[in-house]
């Protein structure tokens, strides 16, 4: 509770979501992420044509489709990682907590420590494994080196990286292997205890056991975190989502249970992705 | 809060980077303000055709043509050195040497040019034009042949580096269809990766003769300070750039004509450099764009 | 011989000359050195460096000269170190692609052309004359500084384009700022870099001796100094006015002046060879 009281002074949106959470645990239940009418354009090219989709906290949701349809991009709306690229447009409202993230006021280097993201080639910065995780605590001005150690163990131990990691914390971690920089970056995101975390592909540079405990980190993350990730493998979206979202073209062409979308699909397309006979 | 602090930041680092338009303004303005009065004393006629430089003398001229057939006359004779031999190290290096070969060589050739012109200058004149003296005997002592010659060892890095560097990026493809077709190595590097990496070289080529030009000490040290108008090169002449000096020298009244013939031969020169280096940069641009 | 056998033979030849091309540079560069170390070695002693010149050869030292360059360097360090390696960050993570950013890339590109002499015009007008500030120290590092300004902007440009922009999403996805990301990430991460062509950058003002001459530093001078708006001459200069002079023994001094530049140059280059490797291999 301390804990949570330090988290909300420091940090606005922060602070409504998290008294909202301590409120009413219902809201829990309703939309985590609510998405309304999202456009998204990158000069003249149309990426993103529309789209409505609502996610529930507490829930693995996974984006499907095929090359080049827009789910990263939509992915990247929720923490507002395309704001750098060069002619990047976007409308519709994209509310988190009931809060529209693209308003002007918003500061989004607040909103990112709330939404935290993991990205598919492991990209751990040039320093030890205990400056990885610990920069998201030090760029927010915390300098309380107890408080920062507690929090590194802890994410660690999330990530299932600690065991294989305690007694070397100061050694590169560009000497870890892919499987265990990959468990270093989302330790680096857990760190910051955002409440959503994105994941853009997260195990295709890895091997097949790599990918496997990863996996079971994330069903294990979804008890606290909500979690969305962006997967070329129809498999890994059917072994550990609730939720499923399938893209063609830059359109949410479905969205429903994963149960669902994997053996009853509504729509023909999406049962002609499924199956393999495109894409 | 933080987004002052970062805008402060931004700025104050826009301001850094600006400073870099500040110096072009800066040379512009003053070599224009003191040309411009020099030239409200010497006629521009003049200063083109006169045959005769002697701004010093009691009978002034005020003609360029002998400095700027000093700087060109060295300037050439140091590309007749640095050309050849500077394109075939870049041949030789990207088509032919082994790559450990390439990896030692190229950092040892980039001193040549690591070496202060001083140094090249007290080569020029204690070693090099005694030596050729004994090849050509009415070498003077000052002249333009040591002096270019020395100089275009200097520039060899300039032009085998950036040659070597296009010759390098044009695609292995081509030369494979090449040597598909029973073509030596020679004849694949002349026909086609030269052609191919043509605009790299021209660049570099245009870079060595920019230096060149706006050489100083080898040639204040060993081509001379007499002014003359003539391609002969075993006699004394003397550049733009070894004018400068030799009036800084000396005593020259600040504010006076003498004085100002320094910024007059110093725009002229700039002018010259001004002109290669844009004509240069915009090939660089055109070939950037071919190979993304 | 048929056309293929000459076609061999002429790709043979030209293997040769290309190698004779390669050496002769180095070949060139070895006679040199071999021969000033011939000329000076002898000189060398502690006698030389202590000493002010004199009109006498063998009294002759490079004293003043030898404080004089020290002096340069490290003002012009001071000078141009932030300025060029601020202007690099602000060009490779600041400026946007517009009508101003290409201005910029041009005139950056046109500076780094400009002979060196003509900086010497411009800082005899500006920090000598309108400055006020005399042929002092200052107004030769400062006139050095701009010389070597476009160098050290595109060292720091190439060493930050070499950081993965992986760095920085990672960086920026976990909340930090811009500024943060360039502070924390980076910076070290392309400080080897940048630090190697602020060596060379150095390197190259301490052999300078055209822009110095025009800006007024002494051929003679009788004293080292002792604050930045003193008078001064640099090791480059001294060496000059040793070769024109008559007399051999100042032969004999300008080639062991040349022995002791080189060796500042040479180490300056090396130790930035060092850090480039050491940097690269942290890459690796």
């Amino acid at each position: 509770m301390a804990e949570k009281m330090e988290i909300i002074a420091e940090n606005p949106i922060k602070k409504k979501m998290t008294l909202d959470r301590i409120i009413d645990p219902s809201l829990k239940k309703t939309s985590k992420i609510e998405v309304t009418d999202a456009k998204v354009w990158y000069d003249d090219f149309n990426a993103i044509k529309g789209i409505n989709m609502n996610i529930k906290a507490n829930t693995v949701t996974a984006f499907i489709g095929p090359s080049g349809c827009g789910k990263s991009t939509f992915l990247r709306l929720f923490n507002r990682m395309n704001d750098y690229v060069d002619g990047f447009k976007m409308e519709g409202k994209i509310k988190i907590d009931g809060n529209n993230i693209y308003k002007k006021k918003v500061n989004v280097e607040e909103l990112r420590k709330d939404v935290g993201m993991v990205f598919q080639k492991p990209n751990p910065f040039p320093k030890s494994i205990y400056e990885n995780v610990a920069y998201g605590l030090k760029i927010q001005g915390i300098k309380d080196k107890k408080f920062i150690d507690e929090r590194v163990e802890k994410a660690l131990r999330q990530a299932d990286l600690w065991g294989e990691v305690k007694d070397n914390l100061k050694k590169s971690a560009l000497a870890l292997s892919g499987g265990q920089q990959q468990r270093l970056c989302i330790a680096r995101t857990l760190a910051v205890e955002p409440s959503i975390i994105l994941m853009d592909e997260p195990t295709s540079a890895l091997d097949p056991i790599s990918t496997a405990k990863i996996e079971e980190l994330i069903y294990q993350l979804k008890q606290k975190y909500t979690i969305v990730i962006v997967t070329h493998n129809m498999q890994q979206a059917s072994r550990i989502s609730d939720y499923t979202a399938f893209f063609y073209l830059g359109d949410l062409i479905e969205f429903d249970k994963t149960k669902t979308i994997f053996t009853n699909p509504e729509k023909k397309q999406t049962e002609n992705y499924i199956t393999g006979r495109f894409g | 809060m933080r987004k002052i602090r970062e805008l402060i930041i931004e700025k104050s680092l826009f301001s850094s980077a600006l400073i870099t338009i500040l110096v072009t303004i800066g040379i512009i303005v003053v070599l224009s303000i003191e040309a411009v009065s020099f030239f409200r004393e010497v006629s521009i006629v003049d200063f083109f055709t006169d045959t005769q430089w002697t701004p010093l003398f009691t009978e002034k001229h005020f003609g360029i043509l002998p400095l700027l057939s000093g700087t060109l006359l060295t300037s050439f004779i140091a590309i007749a050195v640095a050309l050849p031999i500077g394109l075939s190290i870049s041949i030789y290096l990207s088509e032919y040497a082994p790559k450990s070969f390439r990896r030692t060589v190229k950092p040892l050739l980039e001193l040549l040019a690591a070496v202060p012109t001083v140094v090249y200058g007290f080569f020029a004149l204690i070693v090099v034009t005694p030596f050729l003296q004994e090849i050509i005997p009415n070498l003077s002592g000052f002249n333009s042949l040591s002096a270019g010659i020395v100089m275009g060892i200097m520039i060899i890095p300039y032009i085998s580096s950036i040659s070597e560097d296009a010759l390098h990026a044009v695609p292995s493809s081509l030369r494979e269809a090449s040597f598909g077709m029973g073509a030596t190595k020679l004849q694949t590097a002349f026909k086609v990766i030269v052609p191919a990496a043509s605009s790299g070289i021209i660049v570099s080529i245009i870079l060595a003769i920019s230096r060149a030009i706006g050489e100083t000490m080898i040639v204040a040290i060993a081509a001379g300070q007499q002014p003359r108008l003539t391609l002969d090169p075993t006699v004394p002449v003397e550049t733009i750039t070894a004018y400068i000096v030799q009036v800084s020298l000396g005593d020259v009244q600040h504010g006076s004509l003498e004085y100002r013939t320094i910024f007059a031969a110093g725009i002229t020169l700039f002018a010259f450099t001004f002109l290669l280096n844009t004509l240069s940069y915009r090939i660089r641009k055109k070939y950037q764009e071919k190979y993304e | 011989m048929n056309s293929i056998q000459k076609n061999r033979w002429k790709d043979q030849a030209f293997k040769v000359w290309g190698i004779l091309c390669t050496l002769f540079g180095l070949v060139i560069l070895t006679i040199f050195i071999g021969d000033i170390l011939i000329d000076g070695i002898r000189r060398i002693n502690w006698d030389f460096i202590t000493n002010l010149p004199s009109r006498k050869a063998e009294k002759s030292g490079i004293f003043t000269a030898l404080m004089g360059s020290i002096w340069i360097l490290l003002l012009t360090t001071i000078i141009s170190f932030p300025i060029g390696v601020a202007a690099g960050i602000y060009l490779e993570e600041y400026s946007k692609k517009n009508r101003l950013s290409g201005l910029l890339e041009i005139n950056i590109s046109n500076l780094a052309g400009v002979p060196s002499i003509i900086y010497g015009l411009l800082g005899l007008e500006v920090f000598v004359r309108i400055m006020g500030l005399g042929a002092s120290i200052l107004a030769g590092s400062l006139t050095l500084s701009l010389l070597i300004l476009p160098i050290i902007i595109v060292a720091t440009r190439e060493a930050i384009k070499a950081v993965p922009s992986s760095i920085k999403d990672a960086s920026y996805a976990l909340g930090a700022s811009k500024w943060q990301t360039i502070w924390h990430q980076i910076l070290p991460a392309s400080g080897g870099g940048i630090l190697t062509g602020v060596i060379l950058a150095l390197s190259r003002a301490v052999g300078e001796t055209a822009p110095l001459i025009v800006v007024g530093a002494l051929a003679y001078v009788p004293f080292a100094p002792s604050n930045p708006m003193d008078e001064f001459s640099v090791l480059p200069i001294q060496i000059f006015n040793w070769i024109s002079r008559p007399q051999p023994g100042f032969i004999e001094n300008a080639a062991a002046a040349i022995i002791i530049l080189l060796g500042i140059t040479f180490i300056m280059n090396g130790i930035a060879v060092y850090f480039r490797n050491k940097w690269q291999k942290k890459w690796k």
